[in-house]
C-alpha cells in the first residue's frame, strides 16, 4: 500500500517537475523572442504580413461574435431590469460588461482559437518539415525571422479585436434594445455616457486586452516551436495552444480585475 | 574523416548509423561530446553567434525533401539568402536567381509556389537555393531520397557538376550506393558513429570485407543480421513449446 | 497577396480597430467630461459622509463643478475630512454650503455647493464652515418610528 502512495507521489512530482521545467524553457523562449525583435521592427514588413493573417482574417469571427453577444446581452439584460423598473440602464448594463469583461475576454478567447492555433500549426509544421532546420543552415536566425514577427502581430491586433468586440456588442445592444425593444434611445446612450468612465472602464479594458495578446502570442508561438516535428505532435501542440491560452486568459483576467476594479 | 577542398565525398550507412549528425554537427546544429570539427581551419565548436552565422553562409545545405519555405514562391526562396545576406539590388537579384534556377533547368518555375511542383522539381530548386551564394562546402542530406530514375539521374549530375563549377567541397549522405558510386571521389562507410570502411568508388566496389560487401550488394543477411534480437523461435510458438 | 493589397487590409484593420476604441472612449464613455485643467483645493468637515466615495462629483446648481480627492478620518475632532478639488473657472462665496446628497433615490452620492450672499470668495486651501451630513436610512427610519410613535400618543391624549 505504502508502494503505491510513493509511486503515486513520484508520478505526481515528475508531472509537477515538467511542467514548471517547461515553463522556465518558455520563459526562456520568451525572453530571446523580445531580444531578437529587432529585425520584426526594422523590417516591418514581415509583421505587417503576419498582423494580416492574425488580425485581419479574424474579423469576421469578432465582429460577428461581439453583435451577437451584444444582442443577448440586450434581452437578457432587459429582461432583468425591467422588474426592477430600471430598463433605461440597459445601455449601462450592456456597455459595462462589454468593455470591462466580455470584450478583451471573449475576444481573446476567440483570438486563440482561431489565430493562436493558426500560428502554432504554422510554426509547427515549419520545424516537421525542416524549414526552420534550413533557415538556421542559411544563417538567418529563425527566431528573428519566423517567430517575433508572429509574436508582435498577435499583440498589437488583440486590443484592436477586442475594441471592435465591444463596440459592436454596443451596436448589437443598441439594435434590440432600442430598436427591437423600444428603451428609450436617449436614456440608453445618456446613462451609458455618464457611467462609463473613460480611465477606468476603457482603458482597463485595453490594458486587460494587451495583457491577454502576450499571453496568447507567447502560448501560440512557443508551442508551435516546440511541438515534436510530426503530426501527431503539431496536432497535440495546437490543443495546447488553445486550451492553455484559454485558462491563463481567464487566470489573468481574475488577477487584472481584482487589481483593476476594487469596488472603490 | 577529411573531406578535401573540390571533392564530393558520400557518407553511406545504414539508417541510424550517425550520417545525418555528422552533418549536423559540421553546421554546427549540435555539439560534439568529443572530438573536433574542423571547416575550413576553424573548430565549428568553438564558435557562437556572428562567428557561427558567418561560417554558415559559406556553407548551403540541401535537407531530405528539400524544406523549401512553403509560403514564399521558388523566386522568393532562391532570392531568400541574397535578400537576407547582401545588400544587392533588385535587378541584380533577379539575374541571379534566374541563373541559379537555369542551372537546375527550372526557371520556367520561378513564378509558381512549392506545393505546386513535384519531388523531384522541389529538390531541384531546393539546390539551386542551397547554391545561392556560391557556397564553399555543400552538403546534402538523402538527395536520392524517393526520386524517380530520371530525377535521380539529373540530381546526381548536378551534384557533380555543380561542385566542379564553384570549386566546392560536397558531402553527400546517401542510401543509394548504385548512383553515388558514379559521381563521388572518396565514400566513408558508417555504422553505430563509427567509420567502418573507407576509399574511393572502386575501391568499394571490390571491396572483401563482409560489412561494405553486404551493403554495397544489397545482401539480406550478414553482420547487420535480418533478425532483430528476440528469444528463441521454438519459444514463441505455443504448439511447439507445449504452453496451455 | 502582393504587398499593396497586404498594406492596404492591415492599414484598414487598424484603422477600424482604432476607430472603435475611439468610438469607445468618446461615445460610450465620458472621455470630452472629464478634463479639468486648473483646480483649486477646498476641505470641509463632516459628522458623516454617508456613501461619498473618492471621485465621486460636487455639483452646483446640478452641474459638476469638481471631484472629490481624498477622504481622511480626524480623529481629533472624531469626523470625516473630505478634501476636493474644483474647477478654477467657478468661484464659490464664503459662506457655501457643503451637503452630501444622494442621486435619484438610491444612486450614488456626490457633494452639493448651495450658495450663500457673501462678496468674498473661497480660496486654494480653505475649509467650508458650514456642511450637512449625509441622511442615513436607518437613522430616517427610526426617526420616523419615534416621531410616529410620539404623534399617537398625543393624538391618544
Amino acid at each position: 500500500m505504502l508502494e503505491g502512495l510513493a509511486n503515486g507521489l513520484r508520478w505526481l512530482g515528475k508531472r509537477v517537475n515538467d511542467r514548471v521545467w517547461r515553463l522556465g524553457f518558455a520563459s526562456r523562449f520568451l525572453l530571446m523572442t523580445l531580444v531578437y525583435s529587432g529585425t520584426a521592427l526594422r523590417r516591418f514588413f514581415l509583421t505587417i504580413r503576419e498582423i494580416y493573417f492574425t488580425g485581419v482574417l479574424s474579423l469576421i469571427i469578432i465582429l460577428v461574435s461581439g453583435l451577437f453577444v451584444g444582442m443577448v446581452l440586450g434581452l437578457q439584460g432587459y429582461d432583468t431590469l425591467q422588474r426592477y423598473g430600471s430598463s433605461e440602464a440597459l445601455g449601462v448594463l450592456v456597455a459595462l460588461s462589454l468593455v470591462r469583461e466580455l470584450g478583451p475576454v471573449v475576444a481573446a478567447l476567440l483570438f486563440a482559437s482561431r489565430a493562436g492555433s493558426a500560428i502554432t500549426a504554422e510554426i509547427g509544421l515549419m520545424k516537421a518539415t525542416e524549414q526552420l532546420s534550413a533557415m538556421e543552415m542559411m544563417a538567418v536566425n529563425p527566431i528573428a525571422r519566423v517567430v517575433a514577427p508572429r509574436f508582435w502581430a498577435g499583440v498589437i491586433s488583440m486590443p484592436l479585436l477586442a475594441g471592435l468586440f465591444s463596440a459592436m456588442g454596443v451596436l448589437g445592444g443598441y439594435l434590440v434594445g432600442v430598436r427591437l425593444i423600444g428603451v428609450d434611445e436617449g436614456s440608453f446612450w445618456s446613462q451609458m455616457q455618464a457611467s462609463v468612465d473613460f480611465s477606468e472602464d476603457i482603458l482597463n479594458g485595453v490594458i486587460k486586452s494587451f495583457v491577454f495578446g502576450i499571453i496568447v502570442s507567447w502560448i501560440a508561438v512557443f508551442e508551435g516551436y516546440d511541438a515534436e516535428p510530426t503530426a501527431e505532435g503539431v496536432s497535440g501542440a495546437t490543443t495546447r495552444t488553445v486550451v492553455t491560452s484559454s485558462l491563463a486568459i481567464l487566470a489573468a483576467d481574475f488577477i487584472l480585475t481584482a487589481f483593476m476594479f476594487r469596488g472603490t | 574523416m577529411t573531406i578535401p577542398r573540390g571533392k564530393v565525398v558520400a557518407i553511406m550507412g545504414i539508417s541510424g548509423g550517425g550520417k545525418t549528425t555528422t552533418l549536423r554537427l559540421i553546421g554546427g546544429q549540435v555539439r560534439a561530446s568529443s572530438g573536433t570539427v574542423l571547416v575550413d581551419g576553424q573548430d565549428v565548436a568553438g564558435l557562437q553567434g556572428k562567428a557561427l552565422y558567418d561560417l554558415r553562409r559559406r556553407m548551403g545545405m540541401l535537407f531530405q525533401f528539400g524544406a523549401l519555405f512553403t509560403d514564399m514562391s521558388v523566386y522568393d526562396n532562391v532570392a531568400f539568402q541574397m535578400r537576407e545576406h547582401t545588400d544587392l539590388p533588385a535587378d541584380l537579384i533577379h539575374d541571379l536567381v534566374m541563373m541559379k534556377l537555369h542551372a537546375v533547368g527550372l526557371r520556367g518555375v520561378a513564378d509558381l509556389m512549392p506545393s505546386e511542383l513535384s519531388g523531384g522539381m522541389a529538390r531541384r530548386v531546393a539546390l539551386a537555393r542551397a547554391v545561392a551564394l556560391d557556397p564553399m562546402l555543400i552538403m546534402y542530406d538523402e538527395p536520392f531520397a524517393g526520386l524517380d530514375p530520371i530525377s535521380l539521374s539529373i540530381i546526381g549530375e548536378l551534384i557533380r557538376a555543380l561542385n566542379d563549377a564553384l570549386g566546392a567541397s560536397s558531402i553527400i549522405v546517401t542510401h543509394d550506393v548504385q548512383e553515388s558510386l558514379k559521381i563521388v571521389d572518396y565514400i566513408y562507410i558508417v555504422s553505430g558513429g563509427r567509420i567502418v570502411a573507407e576509399g574511393t568508388a572502386d575501391d568499394i566496389r571490390q571491396s572483401t570485407a563482409e560489412y561494405v560487401h553486404q551493403f554495397v550488394w544489397g545482401e539480406a543477411d550478414g553482420p547487420v543480421a535480418f533478425h532483430y534480437p528476440a528469444s528463441p523461435y521454438r519459444d514463441e510458438i505455443h504448439a511447439v513449446a507445449g504452453h496451455a | 497577396m502582393n504587398r499593396l493589397t497586404l498594406d492596404l487590409w492591415v492599414g484598414f484593420f487598424v484603422a477600424i480597430g482604432l476607430a472603435s476604441l475611439g468610438f469607445l472612449a468618446l461615445k460610450v464613455g465620458n472621455l470630452s467630461g472629464s478634463s479639468m485643467s486648473d483646480t483649486y483645493r477646498l476641505e470641509a468637515k463632516f459628522d458623516n459622509i454617508g456613501g461619498l466615495k473618492v471621485r465621486a462629483p460636487i455639483k452646483s446648481a446640478g452641474v459638476v463643478v469638481g471631484r472629490v480627492a481624498e477622504i481622511r478620518f480626524d480623529s481629533e475632532g472624531y469626523v470625516a475630512v473630505v478634501r476636493m478639488q474644483v474647477d478654477g473657472r467657478y468661484k464659490f462665496p464664503r459662506d457655501t454650503f457643503a451637503t452630501i446628497l444622494t442621486s435619484g433615490l438610491l444612486g450614488e452620492q456626490y457633494v452639493g455647493f448651495e450658495v450663500g450672499g457673501e462678496q468674498d470668495v473661497l480660496k486654494d486651501g480653505d475649509v467650508i464652515k458650514k456642511t450637512q451630513s449625509a441622511v442615513v436610512l436607518e437613522k430616517l427610519i427610526s426617526q420616523f418610528m419615534f416621531s410616529k410613535a410620539a404623534g399617537d400618543d398625543a393624538g391618544k391624549q
